[in-house]
């Protein structure tokens, strides 16, 4: 079943056109900081990008950084929010329910998917942000800020370098920070996928997990919501820039990933209780 | 092959299904009818383990459902409300979608039944278009052969020849008789009378969630003890006839008459000539219409429906056996008579 869900991800225009919108956003980005060598000040605009002008191998980061708050969960909200509602409104959940594949077999095949391309979305990013990067930048040594707080972009300054990054370790914390994104959008996925077994409309469902992330970021932003902001599934998001730092900061990237556990936990285990109890009258 | 007992679906205050006791044997074309909105899909749902009884038993092929499903649904081949594809994929890579789902069939053997069902169906000759663009015709034909793809022993059906033309629906027929002589029974979920006419063995009517009707379509289609008559001398054949004649209409007697062979005698004995000479029998269709209400499409005004559950719900089943009941009877008096 879980092949036959590949087939079908790979078979779908729509998984190759957000795969090439993702992809397409750094390296215009890229492009336009390239010709004018107007980066954001330090502090300002995505992460990482004002680094990136002193050496390209860091634009894969800046790249995550560019696609994370919009891009990235749209696309993976769609992918999953259409995953059960999507064969609910083409008809086709009774036919392949009737088969018969087990419901708890079903999810599972549309969560694997769902990580694939999840996995190939943020991989494909990096692979041709590092590209961009190289061609538009050249690859110098990188000097690595050691500072705190959330001045992180200020990583070429050479006053806070705190010392060179090799090659090796670029590629490391790159790694990283792909498999933190990479668990940050399951949890969204996750959301989209709970509500894709509540709805039949694909559309809704992506919606509704979109409308919980941006519940969510208003939230993590409001001062007086500090003391559910822990809780949050966006509260972490950019704790992946921490990866980038000298030391690596570990303590925020620990919490983000067990806050994206839970909500994995919480939402999968409630998407299978629902799904496999319903009534399948679409 | 089906058996139901006492099954029951409640959606929330509605209740779709209503203690229904289906009973489908080994090798029947059993046609099960009822109007819009009766129940016929949530009953044929319940069935294929897609909606769960409210209470209930279903038996399928011996086992009980949905708690065997993985034994039993393999067997199954079905078509529920319409056919479904993936529109940006082709017939083929549809199917091969779908063998593969599942307990999947076998991936050497995979091309070759496909394109084998895609021939019973008469796709045969289908390319490599989208599935999007094929006519609601061949949509129900891909439809069918996914339905087909592991050779059941039952076929669940809903409309099967919805949007074919007359052609197609003759082939469908055809084929669908040809898998039960050889062994698939046939469930076929229809509100089309003129079709389960045609088709089915076996007659089920549901109306409202309740099944008013089961039997075999000959008991159902019995004589009304009716005969009737055409003739260019209708003025003597009615003369003949004296006392039997129910109404003339143009050149057309209808005669009551328990034995038609004795009414034949006579109009051969005087000499009348006859050009039709049919013993009536009751219509699927009048059978049907005195069982079941209207379907549930059909909005009325709240004060107006007052009257209606009386005649769907309590004397449901009594209609047809009152009709056969009363011909009887009046073809006796009348043979005393005579």
């Amino acid at each position: 079943m879980i092949r036959v869900e590949l087939v079908k991800l790979v078979r779908r225009p729509r998984s190759w056109v957000s795969l090439g919108l993702l992809c397409g956003l750094p390296v215009l980005v890229a492009v336009f900081v390239a010709v004018t060598h107007l980066a954001p000040p330090p502090g300002q605009g995505p992460a990482l990008l004002s680094a990136v002008l002193s050496s390209g191998s860091l634009y894969p980061a800046a790249a995550l950084a560019i696609v994370l708050p919009i891009f990235l969960p749209v696309a993976v909200a769609v992918v999953a929010g259409d995953s059960i509602a999507g064969e609910a409104s083409s008809g086709m959940l009774r036919y392949l329910l009737a088969r018969p594949v087990r419901r708890s077999r079903l999810l599972a095949a549309k969560l694997v998917a769902l990580i694939v391309y999840v996995l190939v979305a943020v991989v494909l990013i990096a692979v041709t942000a590092y590209a961009t990067g190289i061609l538009l930048f050249g690859s110098q040594p990188v000097a690595v800020s050691s500072g705190g707080g959330f001045n992180v972009s200020s990583v070429a300054a050479t006053s806070l370098s705190g010392g060179g990054l090799t090659p090796t370790d670029i590629l490391i914390r790159t790694l990283g920070a792909i498999a933190f994104i990479g668990v940050s959008m399951l949890g969204v996925g996750a959301i989209a996928l709970f509500l894709s077994t509540v709805t039949d409309s694909a559309l809704g469902a992506a919606l509704g997990a979109l409308a919980a992330l941006i519940t969510s970021e208003v939230l993590v932003t409001l001062n007086s919501a500090d003391a559910v902001s822990p809780y949050l599934p966006t509260r972490y998001w950019l704790a992946w820039v921490d990866f980038f730092r000298q030391p690596i900061l570990w303590r925020n990237i620990d919490r983000g990933f067990a806050v994206q556990a839970v909500y994995v936990a919480v939402f999968l285990g409630a998407a299978w209780a629902h799904f496999a109890t319903k009534d399948i009258t679409s | 092959m089906i058996v139901t007992r006492s099954l029951t679906k409640q959606f929330g205050p509605v209740l779709a299904v209503d203690h229904v006791d289906l009973d489908v044997r080994d090798g029947d074309r059993y046609g099960f009818l009822g109007p819009n909105g009766s129940g016929k899909t949530t009953l044929v749902r319940m069935l294929l383990g897609l909606v769960y009884a409210t209470s209930g038993e279903i038996e399928v092929m011996g086992r009980p459902m949905p708690g065997r499903a993985a034994e039993v649904l393999p067997q199954i081949g079905a078509l529920v409300e319409g056919p479904s594809a993936y529109g940006h994929l082709s017939g083929r890579a549809n199917l091969a979608l779908l063998d593969a789902s599942g307990r999947a069939g076998s991936r050497r053997t995979r091309r070759a039944r496909i394109a084998e069902t895609l021939e019973q169906v008469g796709l045969a000759g289908i390319d490599n278009r989208p599935v999007k663009q094929y006519s609601l015709g061949m949509r129900q034909r891909l439809g069918l052969a996914a339905a087909l793809l592991r050779t059941p022993h039952l076929l669940v059906l809903d409309e099967p020849t919805n949007g074919l033309d007359p052609q197609g629906i003759r082939e469908i027929r055809d084929l669908l008789i040809e898998l039960n002589k050889a062994g698939t029974t046939v469930f076929l979920s229809s509100h089309q009378l003129a079709e389960v006419d045609l088709l089915c063995t076996r007659v089920g009517v549901i109306n409202r969630g309740r099944l008013v009707v089961q039997d075999d379509l000959e008991v159902l289609r019995g004589p009304t003890g009716r005969v009737m008559v055409r003739s260019p001398d209708v003025d003597r054949a009615a003369a003949v006839l004296d006392g039997r004649v129910e109404r003339i209409e143009g050149d057309t007697l209808f005669v009551v008459a328990e034995d038609p062979a004795i009414i034949n005698l006579r109009l051969i004995a005087a000499g009348v000539r006859v050009t039709e000479f049919t013993a009536e029998r009751r219509s699927l269709e009048d059978l049907v219409l005195a069982v079941t209400g209207s379907g549930s499409d059909r909005v009325d005004d709240a004060g107006y429906s007052g009257g209606r559950p009386g005649r769907t719900g309590g004397d449901a089943g009594q209609p047809g056996s009152a009709d056969g009941d009363a011909g009887q009877a009046e073809g006796g008096d009348l043979d005393d008579q005579g």
